[in-house]
């Protein structure tokens, strides 16, 4: 083995952000036996290297279409996606905006007590759900409401949380998707846990994990990554660093040359990916699921994009970032960059386009009836779900509320 | 019948609940080759595979966390905090995410896991490696909390712990791993949410729980030479509680001595004993009194004699109980 050149590529790698070399083509070749030695048989320096190579990202984010929707000059290892799964990722990617867009507007009218939005994240949300299939699970935080309606949940159950009439809407076995997570980063270990599960079982099953840039640095993320690797647990632990936690920039919190490159301390093979180009969403998720449904163990992608909006309703982004900065990413739309790339290649026309468009204010129509309707929430139901069982002093405490409630002349 | 200790017994019942169901699992720090600190996980990754009783990282969220996912697959986890005080790391995972996962979906997911935390003092124990905890989890809604106080029990709780549908915090006092009894197993106990008459008296009730509950015995036997029949409840579940229980024992005896190791102020015992204060008032001949652990940090070992409930502050307290009035409220060994 050749550990000198190897060595040089590590520090290429680490140093120069430069999109050729050998640790590119490394990183993207290395799924053979080398892998095996992972907590086992990497006992040599020689060999631990040659991990380390095979584990790095790519110098640069991945990237397959430029942001006038043109085919990125570079040589990629990853292939464009079909034609028709690009017309889908674009499909959804409409939809979900609009979905997104009234969410927040329904913010404003009281219906939701709260809403993250993801515009400008659209094509981490969309690639990333529909690089998964119906049986692997997902793992989402509260800012995931569109990959969830990718995903096929109902809108109305998955927005009951930011709604405020239930803590997660939707059936999560049924829907193999966990409820969405508030505290940050907590949920990346369910994730290993349940992909560590499914394999146990003997099942192929993946879990697909969201987690934001800020939540990098909470202590979960990383016994996540070290439980899943140790453990050879099928799970993708998917970065949106939309470049700020709330308020707080990227170069406040972390320091690493790039969040994929913390996956290489736990032996996680990583990638960076450019988050507003959904080719390369899909490209490089499709792989990171690959190999996680193969037994090579977990898988981290780093995908660079923005949050246009706030990051709720409830925040003034004014107070931390300048306005050109948003307008620069506004010239990376995903949307935008996918459409000019379908219509250039023949697959989407007008036609298509007012078709979809007019879907997606039908739906956001419907969003609104549904969200217009006042929820049914039983104060009785409160006491059933702290146990299988209430316990005695859980009964005593509902017939109180429940003689309350009757003597104010409430009827259920 | 043979000779178990608590350690022992929790062995066969983690062995037994394991050979029952495939789907329980056991991990955590060390539990594997070495059969965990204490040794209650002695031999079963040896004897029931290494798949089934594994060793995990250092992190105890991690360990938490993983059971939660293991859960989601039909998974029944057991694992283990090495010891009270290092179970803090995952006290997030506990709070935010065992404890209100049945709750956040409506019922749909429940999290039959046991989380088994060896627990309180008197062995000696250095810094973090004393602490009484149970406060912090049966503060926790959704969280069961249960403490043996016998080999027998111990078995019998950890069994229907392990059967339960919801998440258990499995409390093991370790100043009575090697305390011993003579035992036919499997044996039965009283179900979850049912407290035990140790003793049998008429004149003071004491209400107790897991490392207490021998203390609480001994200074009953010692009262009875001074003419008081003292009635001995060991709890067995913090989480349920078992108010029928305490509350037909104090309404009998007219007095009650609340006694735990924990630090007394905002604790388990003061919670026992405005239970029985609001439900036995007219029954009361004085008011209930705590003998605790005292509202410090566990001290170092050689000074944790002075920490302790003893059998003489519980005499003490018994003594007061015998007085009309409370000359003033600075009970033994907790908050004024």
């Amino acid at each position: 083995m050749d550990t000198t050149a190897r060595a040089d590529g590590l520090g290429a790698g680490l140093d120069t952000p430069s999109p050729s070399g050998s640790v590119y083509s490394t990183n993207v070749e290395g799924t053979g036996s080398g892998y095996s030695t992972n907590g086992g048989g990497g006992s040599s320096v020689e060999g631990q290297v040659a991990d380390v190579a095979r584990l790095l990202p790519s110098p640069v984010p991945v990237q397959l279409l430029t942001a006038d929707g043109r085919r990125a000059d570079e040589q990629s290892p990853y292939s464009m996606p079909s034609g028709e799964r690009l017309v889908e990722v674009w499909r959804q990617m409409v939809i979900g905006r609009r979905l997104d867009m009234q969410c927040t507007a329904l913010t404003k009218q009281g219906r939701l007590a709260v809403y993250p939005s993801s515009r400008g994240q659209d094509a981490c949300q969309v690639g990333a759900a529909m690089a998964i299939r119906p049986t692997d699970w997902m793992f989402p935080t509260y800012r995931e409401s569109v990959a969830l309606f990718t995903r096929g949940i109902d809108h109305l159950e998955v927005l009951s949380l930011l709604r405020g009439s239930s803590h997660c809407g939707y059936d999560p076995v049924a829907h193999k998707t966990a409820p969405q997570c508030t505290p940050l980063a907590t949920q990346l270990i369910h994730a290993a846990g349940a992909a560590y599960g499914e394999r146990r079982r003997g099942r192929d099953a993946v879990a697909l994990a969201f987690i934001g840039d800020g939540a990098t640095s909470e202590g979960d993320f990383h016994e996540a990554l070290n439980f899943a690797a140790v453990f050879k647990a099928p799970v993708i632990f998917f970065v949106q660093n939309n470049k700020y936690a709330i308020s707080v920039p990227l170069a406040k919190q972390s320091k690493a040359p790039s969040l994929a490159y913390k996956g290489i301390g736990y032996g996680v093979r990583s990638e960076q990916i450019d988050g507003n180009d959904p080719a390369a969403v899909l490209a490089v998720l499709d792989t990171a699921v690959e190999h996680a449904r193969t037994g090579q163990g977990p898988f981290l992608v780093e995908a660079h994009t923005y949050r246009i909006d706030a990051h709720t309703n409830a925040d003034d982004a004014s107070r931390y970032r300048q306005p050109d900065e948003v307008t620069g990413w506004l010239a990376k739309d995903p949307i935008d960059r996918i459409a000019a790339y379908l219509r250039a290649e023949g697959l989407l026309d007008q036609a298509l386009q007012d078709e979809v468009e007019a879907e997606s204010e039908r739906l956001a129509s419907d969003l609104r009836d549904g969200m217009n309707a006042e929820p049914v929430v039983d104060p009785a139901a409160m006491f059933d779900h702290t146990f299988a069982e209430p316990t005695p002093q859980l009964l005593q405490q509902r017939d109180m509320l429940m003689g309350e409630l009757h003597a104010e002349g409430v009827t259920r | 019948m043979s000779t178990f200790t608590m350690g022992q017994a929790l062995n066969h019942g983690l062995r037994d609940a394991m050979a029952a169901d495939d789907n329980v699992v056991m991990f955590g720090e060390d539990v594997g080759t070495l059969g965990g600190v204490f040794r209650v996980t002695d031999g079963l990754a040896k004897d029931l595979g290494e798949d089934r009783c594994f060793d995990t990282p250092l992190a105890e969220a991690g360990i938490v966390g993983f059971a939660i996912g293991m859960c989601l697959t039909g998974f029944r986890p057991v694992v283990e905090m090495q010891f009270d005080a290092f179970a803090y790391p995952a006290f997030e995972q506990i709070t935010s995410h065992v404890a209100k996962t049945r709750n956040r979906t409506s019922g749909r997911v429940g999290l039959p896991m046991v989380i088994r935390v060896p627990y309180a003092g008197g062995i000696g124990g250095v810094e973090h490696h004393c602490d009484s905890s149970e406060g912090y989890y049966a503060h926790t809604p959704g969280l069961k909390v249960v403490t043996p106080s016998t080999p027998a029990d111990a078995y019998a709780l950890l069994r229907a712990a392990i059967e339960d549908p919801d998440p258990v915090i499995f409390m093991e006092p370790k100043s009575l791993y090697w305390s011993k009894e003579e035992l036919s197993l499997p044996v039965e106990a009283p179900p979850f949410g049912r407290a035990s008459v140790r003793r049998k008296g008429t004149d003071v009730t004491i209400v107790t729980y897991g490392p207490s509950v021998p203390t609480a015995l001994k200074a009953a036997e010692a009262a009875s030479a001074e003419g008081w029949d003292v009635e001995v409840v060991d709890l067995r579940t913090i989480v349920p509680f078992d108010d029928e229980t305490v509350v037909e024992s104090v309404r009998r005896t007219g007095r009650c001595v609340v006694v735990a190791e924990a630090q007394g102020f905002a604790g388990v015992a003061g919670e026992v004993a405005a239970r029985v204060t609001e439900r036995c008032f007219h029954s009361l001949a004085a008011p209930v009194l705590r003998v605790s652990g005292l509202d410090i940090p566990y001290p170092a070992p050689k000074l944790e004699e002075h920490y302790l409930p003893s059998v003489d502050r519980i005499l003490d307290a018994i003594a007061r109980l015998q007085w009309d009035d409370q000359p003033d409220l600075v009970h033994v060994g907790a908050s004024s």
